[in-house]
């Protein structure tokens, strides 16, 4: 809102003589004023980064004695490294990566084979099978919970990692069911007739047409699929409660939760927390923002 | 996905009028059916079963080990009547208005200022790079989101209080999430924080498809920025503004992590919510039953909200092309 009320000011710098206002093109401090405000907001966003980074390198006498604002005199790194080897950090590492990877990519040929039928075989009730899923997505995990929590205990699953990597393929594979049926939709047609003139088999189209052509998609799909498998929170945090099953999201999330940390630890403990996602963020970026704006427009 | 589907899917669409469309691979076999088979075994055991299960659940008592009994509605009628259940769908109104009003309305501004002002002013390097900002926490994890802003606001030298004290305003240092007259602004303040960066960039992606003949008549017939904000950028994104509102509102009613991670629903009452209020009957109280009956609310309240969103929706879109 900020932003917008400085805005006006520019425009009436030019002086009284003009019967209408000026427009945003004048060459004003009014733009600077804005860019001035959003750059301060976008730092006030970066903050708790900041401080994150700021005391996840002091000693905890350095926190004690000057504050959490105070740039720290010495690089400590012993808080960060008692951390890392207490939870076994490399451990949770692994485990987050192995379930978000496995995840996104059975998901994603989950999606492909429902929208290879659904978009391109169009099958019927094709229509109320994509609204299925779409409500499938809609759904509160608690919903579903305790069922699969039950299940998963008859089953002998409860406690393992792939009952976590089944759960997640179908929920995101609904997502992507949804959004992949709706691409599929527009195929190119004649693409098709041709490879089934040639005496291509159905699941040889899906490999040799289907999939190479839409492989942007899905890899936008993919990337997608990680990322929120990586941040999901609810269903590890039921699922997964020996220590060495754990994901990160969810060892950092019980650790919070205990309050058995002291500051310095509890910030280097964050920081790894912080590093992965801002290290997908800038390897992923244009995937993200490209996947975005056509998950909205879709 | 963006840059190439739409005009691949145009002359798709105006192949197909031409062409014959029921002929050769189109057809429906039955075939494809069976491409369906491993996703639809694999939903039926993760979402239908359970989601059944739950259902049922919800209409017995059963500490999740022994005999269940069944006893009707008696959860329902048990939950209209507690407290805690009013208290978590009022906070649930605070989340949406932390994660869909607010964000929403500030996205707006953000993105058309930075799409408007500084990505024509100063080049969209710029944009991109303060966009980039807003949307970084919205790639964190919630719960590492909860533990880096519960440690900000540690009631004992915690950087805000500090902060506060350092420009002089150390009265208003309090312990943020430990009372409950601030614990629940705190959360939503937090989650504003996360949630900023969602409607940054779709609204950004959207004006990007708007006609910039559309200002440049306007600014000619002498409107302002604020009139040409209103009249142009809003009615043109609206589309963008019914998905931003409609997936926040459903976020919203499903918050989890900040609430697990930053307050355990308290202190008292002050910060629950549904989903962490079924978790509690769940897994703490032994009240399956009566967890699986709140949980049953919340997916009746997500699906009508999704109805009346999408109706609403379509209303306006209909009364967009009557115009």
């Amino acid at each position: 809102m900020t932003a917008t009320r400085t805005a006006p000011p520019s425009s009436s710098a030019p002086g009284p003589a003009l019967p209408r206002r000026k427009d945003r093109h004048h060459r004003g401090v009014g733009r600077w004023i804005v860019l001035a405000l959003l750059v301060i907001a976008a730092a006030a966003m970066l903050f708790p980064f900041a401080v994150i980074v700021l005391n996840a390198f002091k000693t905890p006498a350095e926190y004690s004695g000057a504050g959490p604002l105070a740039i720290p005199t010495e690089f400590y790194v012993d808080g960060m490294i008692n951390f890392w080897n207490r939870v076994n950090f490399g451990q949770k590492l692994w485990n987050s990566f192995m379930i978000a990877g496995s995840v996104a990519i059975l998901a994603v040929l989950v999606s492909l084979f429902n929208a290879y039928a659904l978009g391109i075989g169009r099958v019927k009730g094709r229509l109320s099978i994509v609204v299925l899923f779409l409500i499938a997505n809609m759904l509160p995990h608690e919903a579903l919970i305790y069922p699969l929590y039950f299940i998963a205990n008859e089953v002998g699953l409860y406690n393992t990692q792939l009952a976590v990597i089944i759960i997640f393929t179908v929920i995101q594979s609904a997502f992507g069911t949804y959004l992949l049926a709706s691409v599929f939709g527009t195929f190119p047609k004649e693409m098709l007739e041709a490879a089934a003139l040639d005496g291509a088999s159905k699941w040889q189209i899906l490999w040799r047409v289907v999939f190479p052509m839409s492989r942007p998609t899905l890899s936008v799909l993919v990337v997608f699929f990680f990322i929120w498998t990586w941040n999901e929170f609810f269903i590890p945090l039921i699922f997964l409660v020996s220590n060495d099953k754990q994901t990160v999201p969810v060892a950092l999330g019980v650790l919070e939760g205990d309050r058995l940390m002291d500051a310095t630890t509890t910030s280097a403990a964050a920081l790894l927390g912080v590093v992965p996602a801002i290290l997908f963020f800038l390897f992923f970026q244009r995937t993200l923002a490209r996947g975005i704006s056509a998950g909205a427009v879709k | 996905m963006a840059t190439t589907s739409p005009s691949r899917a145009k002359t798709t669409r105006a192949k197909a009028s031409r062409g014959g469309t029921r002929t050769g691979i189109g057809e429906r076999s039955p075939v494809y059916w069976l491409y369906l088979v491993p996703g639809g075994l694999l939903f039926a055991a993760v979402i239908i079963v359970p989601f059944v299960m739950n259902l049922g659940l919800s209409m017995a008592r059963w500490p999740g080990v022994g005999d269940i009994t069944w006893i009707g509605f008696d959860n329902y009628t048990r939950l209209f009547a507690d407290d805690t259940f009013w208290t978590s769908f009022r906070n649930s109104v605070a989340m949406i208005v932390a994660m869909v009003i607010v964000p929403t309305a500030i996205g707006l501004v953000l993105a058309a200022v930075l799409f408007d002002v500084v990505g024509k002013r100063f080049g969209n390097g710029t944009a991109s790079a303060l966009r980039a900002m807003f949307y970084l926490p919205q790639i964190l994890p919630v719960a590492v989101a909860g533990i880096v802003w519960g440690w900000i606001l540690r009631p004992q030298n915690g950087a805000l209080n500090t902060l506060l004290e350092a420009v002089g305003l150390g009265d208003l240092a309090q312990n943020w999430l430990g009372d409950p007259s601030t614990a629940l602004p705190s959360v939503m303040a937090i989650l504003v924080w996360v949630q900023i960066g969602y409607p940054v960039v779709i609204f950004m992606a959207a004006l990007q498809r708007v006609d910039p003949d559309l200002y440049e008549a306007a600014e000619l017939d002498g409107a302002g920025w604020w009139r040409r904000f209103r009249a142009i950028t809003i009615a043109q994104i609206r589309p963008e503004m019914f998905v931003v509102a409609l997936t926040a509102t459903i976020a919203a009613m499903k918050v989890f992590g900040p609430v697990y991670v930053l307050t355990g629903g308290g202190p008292g009452h002050a910060t629950n919510v549904p989903s962490y209020f079924a978790y509690q009957n769940f897994f703490e109280r032994a009240n399956v039953g009566y967890g699986a009956a709140i949980s049953t609310i919340l997916t009746l309240i997500i699906i009508v909200l999704s109805i009346i969103f999408i109706r609403f929706q379509a209303a306006s879109e209909r009364k967009e092309r009557g115009r």
